[in-house]
């Protein structure tokens, strides 16, 4: 047992150096802050109202991805078809695009001179510069978060309880909200958290294309970034409160996730 | 992320054996960029540009970021740096001109216009030097005016760059910026110019920084911004001589 002597320093001090450096700068942004000062800045109009504006909007955001995510995630993880992998890449593509890609991406295809433009001018929806603009960002990236992991956890349900509902007479839209919801919730709650967050710290698409106002585009993120040169206090305490609130976003997803194995487990 | 874009800069890798880090305001890119090389050239050293709102990069400075010479679009921050001990004195080193920027078939033709109900009104954010120069030049309108056009800002954008782009895209129909950063727009943008009691003076300031690491080469650096091909760049740019 001398060999391995070697191997598990190594493991350890990796272990350590990624700790380090992934939560020295989290730990920094608390120590560089003192409570009074954090309380001070937030009590500012517009940190206040970027708090206020990231709340409402990750909040339609979400009511969004969730109303059309789940019964799309559903129908992905029960039939199959052709195109079907195409068809998931391309809603998981947003993922792994970089935000100013995004924020380029959405000028194009809804922007005033994007593709669809002229028909979203005509229908008198304004996106642009917009509060609506920031929710339609939002959307954009942090929905493949979600639909990605309700279409896994529809797809972990056992059938044979859908199938038994549907032997006792139930409708397959029945089914799907009294038995196949429940049964993927934790999954479903789990992917919500990770839109969630997601959501809560976009920046990039939003600044390209909703702009930055207090109160009408300016997010907790777009707020830090405009306090940065001039209030770097205020800037801490903003990124302090969103630390926390992702903190809290990530621990109820292990809880939630925790939850799920011991379910696991028990079968 | 912002320190790291500072270290890792724009400028291409080279082997040459000294490396300059050159903050400079975003407003001189396209200018800069065509500069840069032949002055690293010459001195046998590795520019690397980085370019973003003034005030961002001497917030970087203040943080410590290696940087060599620090160029800005007005002569407040690197006073300012200055007086703190982080920049050598500043050198005036160039001009701009602050108009008013509207897509080539818009119907805006002066300042005036901009009071109208529901024109989009896209200008900088009031830490860079551009949303500094707005607020002031919209200070000396008739008070009425004046709260008639910030009635219509629909974004405080954090340089230059948003602003331009708000405006080709359609986003917006005017915005204040620098006329340099109308004329690479290729048309699509025109530039109307101010009265004259409107028009701020735009003079840009650079220095070397206290930190850097390369001093006698920053130091060469900005006397290129004044008489060299820098100030030759800077001219083709639409950049006016400092007085």
């Amino acid at each position: 047992m001398t060999r391995p002597g070697w191997f598990s320093a190594l493991l350890g001090v990796c272990l350590a150096a990624a700790l380090t450096f992934l939560t020295l700068p989290v730990v920094a942004i608390f120590v560089d802050s003192s409570p009074g000062d954090l309380i001070a800045s937030l009590g500012e109009p517009g940190a206040l109202d970027a708090l206020w504006l990231s709340l409402r909007t990750t909040a339609a955001a979400i009511a969004i991805i969730l109303l059309v995510g789940t019964p799309a995630a559903y129908l992905l993880a029960t039939r199959s078809f052709r195109g079907k992998a195409a068809v998931v890449t391309l809603i998981e593509l947003p993922l792994v695009l970089p935000p100013a890609v995004a924020g380029i991406a959405l000028l194009a295809a809804v922007g005033p001179s994007g593709i669809l433009g002229g028909a979203i001018e005509a229908a008198g929806i304004e996106l642009s510069l917009t509060t609506a603009g920031v929710v339609v960002a939002l959307t954009f990236v942090a929905s493949p978060f979600y639909v990605r992991q309700a279409m896994a956890s529809f797809a972990a349900v056992d059938r044979t309880l859908l199938d038994a509902s549907r032997t006792l007479g139930a409708s397959e839209a029945h089914g799907f909200l009294r038995v196949m919801i429940p049964l993927a919730m934790p999954g479903l709650a789990a992917g919500t958290a990770l839109a969630l967050g997601r959501a809560l710290g976009e920046f990039g698409a939003t600044l390209m294309f909703a702009g930055s106002f207090q109160g009408i585009t300016q997010t907790v993120p777009l707020a830090i970034y405009d306090r940065f040169s001039t209030d770097f206090d205020s800037a801490l305490a903003l990124s302090a409160v969103l630390v926390a609130v992702s903190a809290a976003i990530l621990l109820s997803v292990k809880l939630v996730r925790g939850g799920e194995a011991l379910g696991v487990v028990a079968r | 992320m912002l320190l790291a874009a500072v270290v890792a800069g724009c400028g291409g890798g080279s082997g040459k054996s000294t490396r300059l880090v050159v903050s400079a305001a975003s407003s001189m890119t396209e200018a800069l960029e065509s500069c840069a090389p032949k002055f690293g050239d010459a001195e046998n050293a590795d520019v690397r540009l980085s370019f973003a709102g003034s005030d961002e990069l001497a917030a970087q400075i203040r943080q410590g970021a290696k940087v060599d010479v620090y160029a800005a679009a007005n002569t407040r921050i690197p006073d300012e740096l200055h007086a703190d001990d982080l920049l050598s004195t500043p050198v005036e080193f160039a001009t701009n001109e602050f108009v008013l920027a509207v897509p080539k078939d818009s119907d805006i033709g002066s300042v005036e216009d901009l009071t109208k109900d529901g024109t989009k009104l896209v200008i900088g954010s009031e830490s860079v030097p551009i949303g500094t120069y707005t607020r002031e030049t919209l200070a000396k309108l008739p008070p009425d005016q004046e709260e008639a056009i910030l009635a219509n800002v629909r974004s405080n954008e954090p340089d230059v760059k948003g602003i331009i782009g708000k405006l080709t895209q359609g986003a917006a129909d005017a915005g204040f910026v620098y006329v340099t950063d109308v004329n690479p727009t290729g048309g699509d943008l025109k530039a109307i110019t101010l009265a004259k009691d409107l028009e701020p003076n735009v003079t840009y300031g650079a220095g070397v920084v206290k930190q850097a690491e390369q001093p006698e080469l920053a130091k060469k650096f900005v006397e290129d911004l004044t008489e060299g091909d820098c100030a030759l760049a800077l001219a083709d740019a639409g950049f006016g001589r400092a007085p």
